[in-house]
């Protein structure tokens, strides 16, 4: 216990002081949410006025999908570059603690993030409503998906290769993603696509949850969000290099 | 019983044979150095007593334990130290030796480890802007802060300063002197001959020389006389007044091909007097251990390249 609470404490501590990550979990879905909801440039769904009331969701998505799939993915491969993973098999930590410690620190950021969001939109105008319970569960789907991917990077490619995947993959799932952009802006086949990747199901469930039956993935969502949130982790844990 | 028990160990990577039958025995309060070529599987060899690496084939104990089959309860006993790198780079010393102790049930005090391992002064430096030296002392006190009856040094004074190689010698003569036992490798050999209990040499993954450094080096004594002179003496005259082959292996270096008795210096002496040659040096008797090893792996040598 004392020292699950220890490397959860320090996994913590290593991400909050890596400036990248920082601008990456905070500061670039603060600016998204800010800019545009100030500067009317992006269409917006049917049936939505203001800006903010159709970002906030689609941020919070984003900001999950920064921490649990890019962050966490580039700090482990850098980890097992390093080493890290490998010399910590040889301490008494164990993979299990290790694997809960980098999942309570995910879980964290998430809250920093939610927290920060939350009051710059309201700030910015934006009147939640709905129902939060759903969005919790969709939240916790999309992390486990995203971890599995990022992971699934950081165990096979070298670190370098990592963190550019993993910012490339960042910035497609970001257009195709329904996070800022509506997803019925986009090509049908292009939108057919993005609906079965796990972006645009925790957007669209976010949306649904959270404007009380705005634009959202309905039923579907839910689906592909299960299905990337058991798949993705699996794939990780059978793909791992811990060396 | 002792700390580590190894019998025909051998370690394969697909056709590649990098640990061939190796033998090994260490006690408690003891060090066991493994000296050997680079690629000569010692890496290897340790990474099988840690547990990293499958064996083909052997018997290995540590603490009397499988490290294959009981790794979790060995890792609460026996410290570890690679041969580079396994610290969060953006991590200082301190933090890393509280991060450390805290995997375990009776943590040495990571500020008295600081100060033992002379990493005081950059204790909060991160690891990634540490020098070769002071990342290597640190892993050598995250090696050491789980109190540990066995420990495994992978080459602990590669790329370290001469200060920092004091500070790491000492800091493993007091792990003997504590009852620890210390398996380390090293290129080093006069590290080895100073520190070791015993020193195993390998080659090409076999043990080709085990025993006490005095052991090995008074097993090569009676080969030769080595003296140092002017370049370019009489090598023939000189070998046909002692009636020894005589050679120059070195520019001023020669060796006497003969048993180093106190008649063949003498005789050497007089020779050179009456020319009034000057003697740099003379060494006769016991090997160096860098003679021995050099006799030793001379193969791979010659066949590495």
């Amino acid at each position: 216990m004392r020292a699950l609470v220890a490397q959860t404490a320090a996994e913590l501590r290593l991400t909050l002081r890596r400036g990248e990550s920082v601008l990456l979990t905070l500061a670039i879905p603060v600016g998204l949410l800010v800019f545009f909801s100030e500067v009317r440039v992006l269409p917006l769904p049917d049936g939505v006025d203001r800006p903010v009331q159709y970002l906030t969701p689609g941020i919070l998505a984003l900001a999950v999908m920064s921490t649990a799939m890019v962050s966490l993915g580039i700090a482990t491969g850098f980890e097992r570059q390093y080493l890290v993973l490998k010399r910590l098999g040889a301490t008494p930590l164990g993979r299990p603690t290790l694997l809960a410690a980098k999942t309570l620190a995910v879980l964290a950021v998430e809250v920093i993030q939610v927290g920060v969001l939350v009051g710059v939109a309201a700030a910015l105008g934006w009147v939640p409503g709905g129902d939060p319970a759903p969005a919790v569960g969709a939240v916790l789907l999309a992390t486990a998906a995203f971890a599995g991917i990022g992971l699934t990077m950081a165990g096979a490619l070298r670190a370098e290769v990592t963190l550019a995947a993993a910012n490339g993959l960042y910035l497609i799932l970001l257009l195709v993603g329904g996070m800022v952009f509506p997803l019925s802006h986009l090509p049908g086949g292009l939108a057919d696509v993005a609906r079965a990747l796990p972006s645009a199901a925790l957007s669209g469930a976010l949306h649904s949850s959270l404007t009380g039956g705005g634009p959202g993935g309905g039923v579907a969502a839910w689906v592909v969000l299960a299905a990337w949130a058991i798949g993705a982790p699996l794939l990780a844990a059978f793909s791992f290099r811990w060396e | 019983m002792p700390a580590i028990e190894v019998k025909g160990l051998s370690v394969r990577y697909g056709d590649l044979v990098a640990v061939d039958g190796v033998d090994l025995v260490a006690e408690p309060g003891s060090v066991l150095a493994l000296l050997g070529p680079n690629g000569a599987g010692k890496t290897s060899t340790v990474e099988a007593l840690e547990g990293y690496r499958p064996r083909s084939s052997g018997t290995v104990s540590v603490l009397g334990l499988d490290p294959a089959r009981h790794h979790a309860a060995l890792t609460r006993r026996v410290g570890v130290m690679l041969q580079r790198g396994g610290v969060y780079p953006g991590m200082g010393p301190r933090e890393a030796l509280r991060l450390f102790a805290s995997y375990y049930p009776r943590p040495l005090d990571p500020a008295v480890l600081l100060e033992t391992v002379g990493l005081a002064g950059v204790a909060a430096t991160p690891w990634r802007r540490l020098s070769g030296g002071e990342q290597q002392r640190l892993s050598l006190a995250l090696a050491l802060v789980g109190r540990p009856e066995v420990v495994f040094l992978d080459e602990p004074t590669a790329g370290v300063d001469i200060q920092g190689r004091q500070v790491i010698r000492s800091v493993i003569a007091g792990l003997r002197d504590e009852g620890v036992c210390v398996l380390l490798t090293t290129h080093y050999l006069e590290e080895a001959e100073r520190l070791a209990d015993r020193v195993v040499i390998v080659d090409r993954g076999r043990v080709v020389a085990d025993g006490t450094p005095a052991e090995l080096v008074t097993a090569g004594a009676g080969r030769s006389i080595r003296f140092g002179a002017p370049t370019g003496i009489d090598v023939a005259g000189l070998g046909a007044s002692l009636g020894v082959p005589v050679s120059e292996v070195g520019p001023g270096e020669y060796e006497l091909r003969c048993a180093p008795t106190p008649a063949a210096v003498a005789a050497l002496t007089a020779w050179l007097a009456e020319r009034d040659l000057p003697l740099a040096d003379l060494h006769a008797g016991r090997e160096r251990l860098e003679d021995v090893f050099l006799r030793l792996t001379a193969g791979a040598a010659d066949g590495g390249g």
